[in-house]
């Protein structure tokens, strides 16, 4: 068994502190994703898990061991790096074989364990190449199977697929999901692309300036993001967020516009609020999901429509800012076309504007 | 290589003639002293110059080795001796040193890093002649003028700086990745090194050696002040035993120096692959 669970971890290089002490439990064979903008501390977390950066303070623990002072090799995790690491001067084989080798495992045995990770990522072909004459995608396997030959309690990923191109990490990405699906394992996956953490995690760690800012699953994430930040973060096109002044039951944008508030929200009169609305909750009469709520109705102008096939994304101005709308079944719009737009009220999320906090 | 290419065959012409002409001026001291080896004292000083030896002998190398009747022999043979322990031992001491020195400052932090290695840097900038007063005086009283021992300190002091300066940037250039993938598959911190970046940085220590080795085998300034007899003279201080007050036995100098030129030379090719790799590296990742 092997949960991972982190208590008030911090660190600090010299006087500068950049994690700032993290809760957080990871459970037997659960996929966590860490994700959150470049420099908040993800890799600084995972590699403090990896025994690769020393823990200033608080505990980690694996399984049931504290591992503060445990050196990486006495941790039974393996890692994905970005830059994948490989060893250069060693063949495929060799590659995947590092680690049982060092562990004095018999021959044999390595090499059953070896041709079975590379039956698991298609790696039979290569298996005498050398790093440098293999593609981006075929290090990146060459580099999972390192980690998987060596069956750990912990999968650590760093950044695993951002030296692939789009399509590749696309595809890479389905694999992942499958080979956690076949390889039953703890996995911590660091990453600061919002799509990879929706579609590869059990549950969500969003990170921000060292600190945790919301953990859960990708579903509770999206729909009740408890921040600003959080809401900007996850999603894509991300939600529109406006300014808003309470009156009564209704927030009022900076144009006038009057939203009203979900029932059951009680506001203080003139409270500054942020309102936010995903792109798919804002769409032209005709054209959204099937909303059973209650609805408004605007007419804007489109200022710009961005054809997506499936979808045409629709800037509008509103409340003076451009909002993005979600166009299905689309047909053409041309800029300066006045549409008549309807907002999902039911899946509007209010925030306070000085704290950012979700009321 | 670079994106360079050069289109037409006169450049190319024009290119290698200009090789050939530089290479010329470089190596024509060289093959003088190579020839003059191999001709008798008599051709050496004709006028006009006769380039080719007329007479091809080999009496000037067996007079060093005072096989020859005409003379008595040189302890040539001891002053190899002395050239070949003293530059290796001197070599290795600077490898094991200077390679523990450039891993320390590639890979970790310190207090006085960055002055620590200027210093180092900097001791590289005083010529080694401006030091032989005082470390004559030094070694002196320590004893240790006119042994392979002083002067193997000697040469260690010179080249370890410039072999931490090497290596530094060879391990600098090894991603640190590879050293804690290593850590994460099992190995301890040793164990990474001597598995992983050691074999990385090997062409880059091979060519530090050979630049340590070098530096101490033609080493004459200091080495000619500190040594005094066969128990520590290495072969370029020997070559000074062919001037006598009134004459200089050119043709027995020049076969000496041709016995300094081809260990070095050949010593050279051997690494030759080695060094190329090394001066180039940064073909990982
Ligand atoms: N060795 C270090 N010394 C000082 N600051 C560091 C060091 N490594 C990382 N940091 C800082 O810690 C913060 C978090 O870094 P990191 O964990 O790498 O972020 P990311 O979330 O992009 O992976 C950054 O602000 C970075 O500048
Ligand atoms: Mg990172």
């Amino acid at each position: 068994m092997a949960e991972v669970r982190l208590n008030k971890v911090v660190k600090r290089y010299g006087k500068l502190e950049t994690v700032h002490g993290i809760d957080l439990e990871i459970a037997h064979n659960e996929f966590v994703v860490l994700v959150g903008p470049s420099g908040c501390g993800k890799s600084t977390t995972l590699r403090m898990i990896a025994g690769l950066e020393e823990i200033t303070g608080g505990t980690i623990s694996i399984g049931s061991r504290v591992v503060n002072a445990l050196p990486p090799r006495e941790r039974n995790i393996s890692m994905v790096f970005q830059s994948y690491a490989l060893y250069p001067h060693m063949s495929v084989r060799d590659n995947l074989g590092f680690g049982l080798k060092i562990a004095n495992m018999a021959a044999p045995e390595i090499e059953k364990r070896v041709n079975e990770a590379a039956e698991i990522l298609g790696l039979g072909p290569y298996m005498d190449r050398l790093p440098a004459n293999l593609s981006g995608g075929q290090r990146q396997r060459v580099a999972m199977g390192r980690a998987i030959v060596r069956n750990p309690d912990v999968f650590l990923f760093d950044e695993p697929l951002s030296n692939l191109d789009a399509k590749l990490r696309g595809q890479m990405r389905v694999e992942i999901k499958k080979l956690h699906q076949r390889v039953k394992t703890t996995v911590i996956y660091v990453t600061h692309d919002q799509v990879e953490a929706m579609t590869l995690a059990d549950r969500i760690v969003i990170m921000r300036d060292g600190h945790i800012e919301q953990v859960g699953t990708p579903t509770e994430v999206f729909e009740r993001p408890v921040n600003v930040f959080v809401a900007g973060f996850i999603g894509s096109p991300p939600m529109n967020q406006l300014d808003a002044v309470v009156r009564g039951q209704m927030a009022v944008l900076g144009d006038g516009t009057g939203v009203p508030l979900p029932a059951g929200l009680v506001l203080s009169e003139g409270q500054q609020v942020v309102l936010g609305f995903r792109p798919e909750s804002f769409a032209p009469r005709g054209h959204s999901l099937h909303w059973e709520g209650a609805t408004i109705a605007v007419s804007r102008p489109v200022v710009i429509a961005e054809p997506l096939g499936t979808e045409t994304i629709l800037f509008v101005e509103l409340g003076g800012k451009d909002v993005q709308g979600k166009m299905l079944n689309p047909r053409e719009v041309h800029p300066g076309e006045e549409l008549e737009f309807t907002l999902d009220l039911s899946r509007l999320h209010v925030f306070d504007k000085a704290s950012g906090r979700r009321l | 290589m670079s994106a360079m290419t050069i289109e037409k065959p006169w450049q190319r012409w024009a290119i290698r003639i200009g090789v050939f002409l530089a290479m010329l001026v470089l190596t024509v001291p060289g093959l003088w002293v190579m020839l003059t080896a191999f001709r008798p004292n008599i051709e050496v000083l004709a006028r006009p110059a006769i380039w080719i030896p007329q007479n091809w002998t080999l009496d000037n190398f067996a007079r060093l080795f005072g096989l020859s009747a005409s003379q008595q022999g040189l302890p040539v043979a001891q002053y190899f001796i002395n050239s070949l322990v003293i530059s290796l031992t001197s070599t290795l001491v600077a490898i094991v040193i200077g390679m523990a020195g450039g891993y320390a400052f590639a890979r970790f932090s310190f207090r006085g890093k960055g002055p620590m290695f200027l210093a180092f840097m900097l001791s590289r900038t005083v010529p080694g002649v401006a030091l032989s007063l005082p470390l004559f005086m030094l070694w002196a009283r320590l004893g240790i003028i006119d042994t392979s021992f002083g002067l193997i300190l000697v040469y260690m002091a010179i080249n370890i700086p410039f072999t931490i300066w090497l290596t530094d940037g060879f391990f600098r250039q090894i991603p640190i990745d590879l050293s804690e993938a290593a850590q994460i598959d099992g190995c301890t911190r040793w164990q990474a090194f001597w598995k992983i970046e050691f074999p990385l940085a090997r062409s880059g220590l091979a060519s530090a050696a050979i630049f340590a080795f070098l530096t101490s085998w033609n080493e004459y300034a200091l080495a000619s002040q500190l040594t005094r007899t066969t128990a520590s003279k290495t072969m370029p201080v020997g070559l000074m035993d062919f001037t006598a007050q009134f004459t200089v036995d050119w043709t027995g100098m020049s076969a000496m120096a041709v016995l300094i030129i081809i260990p070095a030379l050949v010593l050279t090719f051997i690494v030759q692959k080695h060094l190329i790799a090394g001066l180039t590296f940064g073909g990982v990742k």
